[in-house]
């Protein structure tokens, strides 16, 4: 990460060599006014000059994909890249190449933990706050299907039962599809229940008490 | 393996050149024993152990094709 200090008449003239220097725009960097300067009288006497510290700003996208990238080489998967696009405050990695599996893990516990991490590591420097979604082969996609099929399967079982049913522990993005898929639901409503990581859906019949 | 870690847990911390990673193999199990700074601590353990979590996660992952027993202990 670069960072200098430049001078000017103005704040802004200061700010324009920096960025000059540094060969940026100004929505790549961020900028700390020193000293405002002072004009003088007739721009001659008792003149100051303005001083700003400009500092690059990391570029998140590209700190996350690295991330990712280095990490899955020292897990031994070769032959892998990684896409990525950005929606607003949402950051999206999504790995391309073969054997993603390892990757994944049992129930997505692996790109979970990656996405946690790299969750972590992008939001570490940053003002703005960003959402890391990690992906390979479709996976976020897949269980969301099966997420669905499993709320409205369990919420069949909770109304023939006139029971609350309570699905395994899952991430709060996972829970989230949960409860949206049974958002509109006529019979039955959802809450979440217990403290992370063992924080669970529960589906309940609307009959009941 | 021991680059794994490394690579893993450089970016989470702040004083990356007090970071080392020990490792300690026998024929049953490997043993990992990363040290940070102190004021790291936190920052690889996380609220409720869900960092350390997440890196053993990923550790345990890329031995996948190790029958060995992986552990993974923080300071």
């Amino acid at each position: 990460m670069r960072e200098i200090t430049a001078s000017g008449q103005t704040v802004e003239e200061a700010k324009e060599n920096a960025l000059k220097q540094l060969n940026l725009n100004e929505e790549q960097v961020i900028v700390d006014v020193i000293d405002e300067g002072k004009r003088g009288i007739l721009g001659m006497f008792g003149s100051k000059r303005a001083y700003v510290k400009v500092t690059e700003k990391e570029d998140a996208l590209q700190t996350g994909k690295t991330y990712l990238l280095d990490v899955a080489h020292e897990m031994g998967i070769e032959n892998i890249d990684i896409e990525v696009s950005q929606q607003e405050q949402e950051m999206k990695f999504d790995f391309v190449g073969d054997k993603l599996g390892m990757l994944i893990g049992k129930r997505g516990q692996t790109i979970n933990a990656l996405q946690y991490l790299t969750n972590l590591v992008v939001n570490k420097n940053q003002e703005t706050y960003f959402t890391v979604v990690v992906d390979a082969e479709n996976y976020r996609q897949r269980r969301q299907d099966t997420l669905e099929n499993l709320a409205n399967n369990l919420a069949k079982k909770a109304t023939r039962l006139n029971q609350e049913v309570k699905i395994e522990p899952m991430p709060s993005f996972e829970r989230k599809v949960i409860h949206t898929a049974l958002h509109d639901h006529s019979e039955v409503s959802t809450y979440s229940d217990g403290r992370d990581p063992h924080r669970r859906v529960v589906i309940k019949p609307n009959t009941m008490e | 393996m021991k680059a794994l870690i490394e690579t893993i847990v450089t970016p989470l911390i702040d004083y990356p050149a007090d970071l080392h990673v020990e490792v300690e193999e026998t024929d049953a199990k490997i043993r990992y024993h990363i040290t940070v700074n102190e004021n790291d601590v936190g920052k690889v353990i996380g609220k409720n152990g869900r960092i350390a979590k997440a890196v053993r996660t990923v550790v345990h992952a890329a031995h996948s094709n190790t029958d060995k027993k992986v552990y993974v202990d923080i300071m």
